[in-house]
């Protein structure tokens, strides 16, 4: 890396490259929020899915669960527990934990109203139908 | 230390080894609450010790970088820092804002402290990394745009090196890409697509800079290698990382919603992103080999050298592992991840910030190196955490093939529950490997108290 390749050259390049592949990038991002109304489920967007996903912040449960494969791995994936446990299921649980069984693993109980349940339900809902390719291999999650 | 002002970057470091021993802390209650699951149960949650867990790496690895460059930058320009006092001040004020944060999620419910901190004004926490009161949020970035208005002003006055460049655009990147983190729509797939605008651009994009910007200032000094040949690697090093890396964040489109060609990008430029790792290891042992003066601190010569190495495994290696988007179909959100993540901020950022520390530290303490006996000391915690380190991403990386293969390879697929306890074999193991980095890490500290000869004052 001597002779004829010098500092400056590798200085250039490194600005020319860095700001050629980040308006690629930029182009990329662009053409992705054209296109992402046909994935995203926005459609379904309700004031209840709204407050459930603020429900679903507030209350970190990304802290120990995954959504759609990205958060914690100490506790079931959730953006597709609504097809595999259906509403009722998930409203009963919310309101049955901890389970306090000796050395299992332990969920608080957030004490959540009726309509808060709805609300995080809807938003599980919603987050089961985004257009995932096909992601989880299977309903396990 | 030839310039007075460095001698700020001393409070910086200090808080960086404290905070770390309180991170490790918390990853051996997890590791724990993995295996036996009501342990300290309710009173501290799985998810709040994994909060104070990330939340106190990050903290502490962006008081090793300003640290960093407190030291670094006076030396570079040629010039004394802009205001001392100014860093003083905001060392507080980051320090302080830190701990009520951590505080907040040890002592007040989630829900309460969200409301309490105007998270129903601008929401911004529940996300992963990003679990920060909007407070602490707003707290970060006035204290990183203090930092950088001190480092700038630094710079404007004094000698331009490539080195303090790099380092600044890492830095100002750092700042800029952070902004993304107040950014939370209700759109649940743009929610996870922005985010990653903080964390991969940050850990692939700009804070490679900002690592290959300290190893390049450490070589520099521990090697006697001329500044052109060093400072030519350093561009063709950042270079790489940030064309493969930019498009790269693709690797984390693939099943979020987004449109599925990022599956070709993603995992066409991932695949090449642990070339800058190669290039940074294939440059630290070369000028190492071709060094012309034998520095005293042979510590600070390992844990640069180690820190190309390690990098390379967790990020390079270890990336490439699940970054196809084929393969990342079956391992994504498991403990692979989880192995990565690891060995990836262990090998670069947790050992070039100790790297930075062992070479500046002695200085800042009024002498070239320390004592043999203390870097003796040194040495063994490089290598009690580092190996530790290294059988944490085994363990993790075995449970997480087993899990892939239980729960979503197989035709008759186990839920996630039942899997979990198929391979608590291997959680245990990761417990007491995690025991050993501990001790790595108390070796460490104990580093800093042995007396003995020390090497010859330094200029
Ligand atoms: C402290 C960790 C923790 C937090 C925080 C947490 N969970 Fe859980 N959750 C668990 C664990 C562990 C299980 C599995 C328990 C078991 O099987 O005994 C679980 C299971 C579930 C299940 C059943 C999944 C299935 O497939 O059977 C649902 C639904 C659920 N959680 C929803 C939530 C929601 C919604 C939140 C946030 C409001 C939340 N959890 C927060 C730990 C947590
Ligand atoms: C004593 C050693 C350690 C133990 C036992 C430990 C344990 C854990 C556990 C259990 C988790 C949560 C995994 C989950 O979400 O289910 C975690 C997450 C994490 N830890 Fe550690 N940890 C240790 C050391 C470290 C070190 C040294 C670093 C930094 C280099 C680190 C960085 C992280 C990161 C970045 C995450 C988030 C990972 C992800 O989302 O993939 N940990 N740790
Ligand atoms: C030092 C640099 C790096 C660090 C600190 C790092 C850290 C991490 C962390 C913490 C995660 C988990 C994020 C989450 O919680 O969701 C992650 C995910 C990931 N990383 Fe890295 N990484 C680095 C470099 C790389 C490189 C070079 C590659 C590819 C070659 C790579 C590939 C991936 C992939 C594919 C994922 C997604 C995993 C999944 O699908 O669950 N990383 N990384
Ligand atoms: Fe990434």
């Amino acid at each position: 890396m001597s002779g004829i390749f010098s500092k400056a050259m590798a200085r250039n390049i490194f600005y020319g490259g860095t700001v050629f592949f980040f308006l690629l990038f930029l182009a990329l991002v662009y053409d992705t929020e054209r296109e992402l109304p046909t994935r995203d489920n926005r459609q379904n967007l309700s004031a209840e899915v709204i407050a459930g996903k603020k429900i679903w912040e507030t209350r970190n449960c990304i802290g120990c669960h995954s959504l759609l494969g990205e958060g914690a791995y100490f506790a079931p994936e959730l953006g597709n527990v609504y097809p595999r446990r259906g509403p009722e299921f998930i409203k009963a649980w919310m309101q049955s934990q901890p389970t306090g069984a000796p050395g299992r693993r332990q969920m608080p109980n957030f004490h959540l109203s009726d309509e808060e349940l709805d609300n995080l339900v809807a938003f599980l809902k919603y987050s089961s139908e985004i257009n995932t390719a096909n992601w989880p291999p299977n309903i396990e999650g | 230390m030839q310039y007075k002002s460095q001698a700020v970057a001393m409070p910086y470091f200090i808080a960086a080894i404290g905070l770390f021993v309180g991170q490790i802390i918390f990853g051996l209650i997890m590791g724990l609450q993995y295996v036996v699951g009501d342990f300290l149960f309710p009173e501290i949650p799985f998810n709040v010790a994994r909060m104070v867990h990330t939340n106190l790496l990050i903290v502490w690895l962006l008081f090793g970088f300003m640290g960093a460059a407190y030291y670094l930058v006076p030396e570079e320009t040629e010039t004394e820092l802009y205001s001392p006092k100014l860093a003083l001040i905001l060392f507080w004020v980051f320090l302080v804002a830190g701990a009520l944060t951590v505080l907040g999620y040890l002592f007040v419910p989630y829900a309460t402290l969200a409301q309490a901190t105007g998270n129903d004004l601008l929401a911004t926490m529940g996300r992963e990394f990003l679990e920060q009161p909007l407070p602490t949020k707003l707290g970060i970035v006035v204290v990183a745009l203090a930092f950088l208005f001190n480092i700038s002003m630094t710079m404007l006055k004094g000698r331009k090196t490539a080195i303090s460049m790099v380092l600044l655009l890492g830095l100002w990147g750092l700042a800029i890409f952070f902004l993304f983190s107040f950014y939370n729509p209700h759109n649940l797939v743009k929610d996870k697509f922005y985010w990653w605008f903080v964390v991969h651009l940050w850990v692939e994009g700009v804070w490679e800079l900002i690592l290959a910007a300290l190893l390049a200032f450490v070589l520099i000094k521990v090697t006697g290698v001329d500044r052109e040949v060093i400072e030519k690697w350093l561009y063709v090093i950042i270079t790489l990382a940030l064309v493969t890396g930019i498009i790269g964040t693709g690797h984390h489109y693939y099943w979020i919603g987004a449109p599925e060609y990022w599956q070709w990008w993603g995992s066409i430029f991932s695949a090449l992103e642990p070339i800058p790792f190669f290039a940074m290891t294939v440059f630290a042992f070369n000028m190492v080999n071709r060094r012309r003066r034998e520095h005293p601190n042979k510590a600070a010569v390992l844990w640069a050298l180690g820190t190309g190495v390690m990098a390379f495994l967790g990020a390079g290696v270890w990336g490439f592992l699940h970054t196809l988007a084929p393969v990342n179909f079956y391992t994504h959100g498991t403990q692979i991840t989880a192995a990565h993540g690891h060995m990836a901020f262990y090998g670069a950022y947790v050992m070039v910030v100790i790297t930075i520390i062992s070479y500046a530290m002695p200085l800042l303490r009024g002498r070239a190196a320390n004592s043999e006996k203390a870097q003796v000391l040194e040495m063994w915690s490089f290598w009690l955490m580092t190996i530790a380190m290294v059988f944490i991403t085994l363990f993790l990386t075995a449970a997480g093939i087993l899990q892939v293969w239980l729960q979503r390879v197989s035709d008759t697929p186990m839920s996630f529950m039942t899997a979990q306890d198929q391979v608590a074999l291997f959680y245990w193991m990761r417990e007491w490997a995690g025991v050993v980095f501990f001790i790595g890490l108390l070796t460490y500290l104990a580093s800093f108290f042995v007396k003995g000869e020390a090497k010859a004052v330094a200029s």
